[in-house]
C-alpha cells in the first residue's frame, strides 16, 4: 500500500504540492547538497537531538508557557491560550531555528555564519548563538529596518555580529535576504543560516522541523491543562511563516483549524500590503516557487506593514501549499488593528507583544468562536523591539 | 545544427535589456555584432537578481525602471531579427519567464530566432522533471551553467542536453563582477572540463573583464562571455570590445 504523504512532507525536490523546490544557481548546488545530507543525518541522530532539546530547556528557558488568558478567554467566550514564545531567550521564536542550525553548522564543520533578519529578531538569535559557538557572524538587515528596529541592531553589534545595511530595492527583509544569499555564493564555506521557513530546499522543511518544538509543547501543556491535546483554532502570524509552521506543524493531519494572519498594512486593496497570500500568485523568489507579490511582469513588488518581521513578499512554501488546497485559513490584519491589539494585551494582561505577534493576537476581532472552541494564539515574541512605534501613537 | 562554434576563440556579450536606455537594446546588439562579437546574450533585467553583483544590478532596475518587460523586449528583438546574423541567447531569472508563460516564452522565442536560452536559477533537475517538454516542443535549446567544483558526471549529463547550445562555465563561485583570478589549479580544472564537454562548445564567464583575461580563458575555453565589465564600460562610455580585440 502506499504511504499516504503528510503535509509537512516534501518530495525528492523538495516540493510541498506545487510549491517549495530549490531554484538555485548551479553556484549554490554544493552547498545545497551537503546541507541535505547533513539535514536527514541528525534527524536520526540521537545525540544531535538530544544536544538540541538541552539546549532549548537550558539556554532558552523551554518549554514556553502556555498561558490561559482570562481576559481574552471572557471577552470572546471561549478559552483562549497564548503560547509565551516571547518568554525564550532573546524574546522570540526565533532562537528555537537558530539553535538548531548552529548546532548544525558546528557539524558540518563551518565557522562562520551569514544571517538576513527583518524585525532584527532572527538576527539577535543568530548573534547570539554564534556568541555561544565562537562563530564569527554577519547579519544583513535593511536599512529601513535598521532604523525602525534599532534596539535590536545595538543587540546584534553588543554579540558581536556584523550588521551589513541592504540598501539596494525595499531596503527591507526582501533585499536582505538577496545580500546574505550573494554573501552566501561568494563564501561557501559560510553557512547561511536562514531565519523562516523559506529559501531553497532543505531550509524550509528544516526550518519546520525546528520549530515544531511549538507545538510539540502545546500537545502536552494543553492535554494536562484540558485533558485534551487538540485545541479547535491555533492562530499565528505570518512573515515567511516559521511561528505559524512550529504552532502547525504537530496539527496537519487533524482536524485542528489552523489560521495564519498576515500582515494587511494599510488594507489588502490599498497597494500599501504584505497580505501575501490575498495579493500574491505562485512565483520564484529566493530559491523556492511559492506564493508572491509581484506584477504581471513577474517582478517582485515592494510589500508594505508597519511589521519589520512581516514585511516580506512571499512565504514559506509550505504555507502557499496549504492555504492553496484549503487546509490552512489566511486571514489578514492592518498596521492599525494590530497597533490597537498590541496596546489591549498590554493593558488586559500585562504582555507587550512584538508588532508581529499583534497581528495574530488582532485576528481574534476577526473570527467567530462557540463557546466549545479552544484557541490557541501562538504569541511569537515581545515587543520590546517596538516600544518606540508603540509610544509614538498618540492616540494612547 | 550547433550555432554555436568549437575551437575557435569567441568573444561574447552579456547585455541588460532595456539600459542605459529603453531603446538601446536593439543598437547595442547591432553594434556589438559589427564589431565581430560572436554572439550575444540579452539581459531579461528582474527586481531581484541573486546571482548578480552591483553592476547588473544597478543596470536592471535602471532598464526596469525604464519600462522594459518582456512584451517590448519581444518588440525590439523581432525587428531586428533580419539583421542579426550571430546567435543571440535570453537569459534572465526564472520567474518573469513563468509569470509571461514559458509556453508563449518558447513561441516568441521561436518567432524573433534566439538560439538559446539561459535561466540560471533554474536547476538541470527541475528542467528535466517540469520544463524540458516544452522546450523540446518548441526546439528552443537550454544552455546550463557548471561550476569548477561540478562533478565530473553532472557535466557529462548536461554536456549530453546541449548538443545544440553551449556550457557555460561559471569561472568561480562568485555573483557576477567579481574579478576572477585564474589560479593554476582552476586553469587547469577548465581544461579538464573541456575533454569533458566533447563537441560541445565551453563558454566561460563571471568576472573576466581585461584583454589578459580573455587570452587565459581562450586557452582552456572555446569563448569568453563579458557581463559586468561592459556594462560598466557603457557607463564609462569606453569601446570595450576594441579594448578586447587584437
Ligand atoms: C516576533 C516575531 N514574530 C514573527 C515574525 C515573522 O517571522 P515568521 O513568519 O517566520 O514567524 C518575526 C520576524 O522577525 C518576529 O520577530
Amino acid at each position: 500500500m502506499e504511504k499516504i504523504k503528510k503535509y509537512t512532507e516534501v518530495d525528492d525536490l523538495g516540493f510541498y504540492g506545487h510549491f517549495g523546490g530549490a531554484f538555485v544557481p548551479e553556484l549554490l548546488r554544493d552547498n545545497l547538497e551537503e546541507l541535505t545530507t547533513f539535514f536527514l543525518e541528525i534527524e536520526n541522530d540521537n545525540a544531535f537531538q538530544n544536544e538540541f532539546l538541552s539546549l532549548l530547556k537550558y539556554y532558552v528557558g523551554r518549554p514556553s508557557p502556555l498561558y490561559l488568558s482570562q481576559k481574552l478567554s471572557n471577552e470572546f467566550k471561549c478559552p483562549i491560550f497564548l503560547k509565551r514564545e516571547d518568554l525564550n531567550h532573546t524574546g522570540s521564536h526565533k532562537i528555537n531555528n537558530a539553535i538548531g542550525q548552529i548546532l548544525l553548522a558546528k557539524k558540518m564543520g563551518k565557522s562562520e555564519i551569514v544571517a538576513e533578519t527583518g524585525a532584527g529578531q532572527h538576527g539577535v538569535a543568530t548573534a547570539t548563538v554564534c556568541a555561544l559557538m565562537n562563530m564569527k557572524c554577519i547579519v544583513f538587515m535593511g536599512e529601513k529596518d535598521i532604523e525602525r528596529q534599532a534596539p535590536n541592531v545595538q543587540r546584534m553589534k553588543f554579540l558581536g555580529a556584523e550588521v551589513i545595511p541592504a540598501k539596494s530595492g525595499s531596503k527591507t527583509l526582501k533585499d536582505a535576504t538577496n545580500e546574505a544569499i550573494r554573501y552566501w555564493i561568494n563564501h561557501t564555506n559560510a553557512y547561511y543560516l536562514i531565519g523562516s521557513v523559506v529559501g531553497p530546499h532543505p531550509y524550509p522543511a528544516m526550518v519546520a522541523s525546528f520549530q515544531s518544538v511549538i507545538s510539540k509543547e502545546i500537545k502536552s501543556q494543553l492535554k494536562e491543562m484540558t485533558g485534551t491535546e487538540n485545541p479547535t483554532k491555533i492562530i499565528a502570524c505570518v512573515g515567511g511563516g516559521s511561528n505559524a509552521a512550529g504552532a502547525f506543524f504537530e496539527y496537519y493531519d487533524s482536524n485542528v483549524e489552523l489560521i495564519a494572519v498576515e500582515a494587511g498594512g494599510l488594507g489588502v486593496n490599498s497597494g500599501y500590503t504584505a497580505a501575501t497570500s490575498v495579493v500574491g500568485n505562485p512565483g520564484v523568489l529566493h530559491g523556492s516557487l511559492t506564493l508572491l507579490m509581484q506584477d504581471e511582469y513577474g517582478q517582485v513588488v515592494e510589500p508594505y506593514s508597519i511589521s519589520a518581521g512581516l514585511d516580506y513578499p512571499g512565504i514559506g512554501p509550505l504555507h502557499a501549499y496549504t492555504i492553496q488546497i484549503g487546509r490552512t485559513k489566511s486571514i489578514s490584519v492592518t498596521d492599525e488593528e494590530a497597533l490597537k491589539a498590541a496596546k489591549k494585551l498590554a493593558v488586559y494582561e500585562g504582555i507587550i507583544p512584538a508588532l508581529e505577534s499583534a497581528h495574530a493576537i488582532a485576528a481574534l476581532e476577526k473570527l467567530k468562536f462557540e463557546s466549545n472552541d479552544v484557541v490557541v494564539v501562538n504569541l511569537s515574541g515581545r515587543g520590546d523591539k517596538d516600544m518606540e512605534t508603540y509610544l509614538n501613537l498618540d492616540s494612547y | 545544427m550547433n550555432p554555436f562554434i568549437k575551437n575557435k576563440k569567441q568573444l561574447s556579450i552579456f547585455i541588460t535589456a532595456g539600459f542605459p536606455t529603453l531603446n538601446s537594446t536593439t543598437n547595442q546588439i547591432l553594434e556589438l555584432q559589427s564589431k565581430g562579437v560572436d554572439f550575444i546574450e540579452v539581459g531579461i533585467p528582474f527586481s531581484d537578481p541573486m546571482a548578480d553583483g552591483v553592476v547588473i544590478q544597478e543596470s536592471s532596475s535602471k532598464a526596469l525602471s525604464n519600462g522594459m518587460n518582456m512584451d517590448i523586449l519581444f518588440d525590439q528583438l523581432e525587428a531586428i531579427k533580419n539583421d542579426v546574423h550571430i546567435p543571440l541567447v535570453l537569459m534572465g531569472y526564472l520567474n518573469p519567464v513563468l509569470q509571461y508563460g514559458l509556453e508563449k516564452f518558447l513561441i516568441k522565442c521561436k518567432d524573433v530566432k534566439m538560439a538559446s536560452v539561459i535561466l540560471p536559477d533554474m536547476s538541470f533537475e527541475i528542467y528535466e522533471r517540469f520544463y524540458q517538454s516544452l522546450f523540446e516542443k518548441y526546439e528552443i535549446p537550454m544552455t546550463f551553467l557548471i561550476t569548477p567544483t561540478s562533478s565530473d558526471e553532472r557535466i557529462l549529463k548536461i554536456v549530453e542536453s546541449s548538443k545544440k547550445s553551449f556550457v557555460y562555465l561559471v569561472s568561480h563561485t562568485s555573483i557576477t563582477g567579481n574579478k576572477q583570478t585564474f589560479q593554476e589549479n582552476l586553469l587547469e580544472r577548465y581544461s579538464e572540463i573541456k575533454a569533458l564537454c566533447k563537441n560541445v562548445p565551453l563558454m566561460i564567464g563571471f568576472g573576466i573583464s581585461t584583454k589578459n583575461d580573455v587570452e587565459k580563458a581562450h586557452k582552456s575555453c572555446d569563448g569568453a562571455i563579458i557581463g559586468s565589465a561592459y556594462i560598466k564600460s557603457l557607463i564609462e562610455k569606453r569601446d570595450l570590445v576594441r579594448e578586447l580585440t587584437p
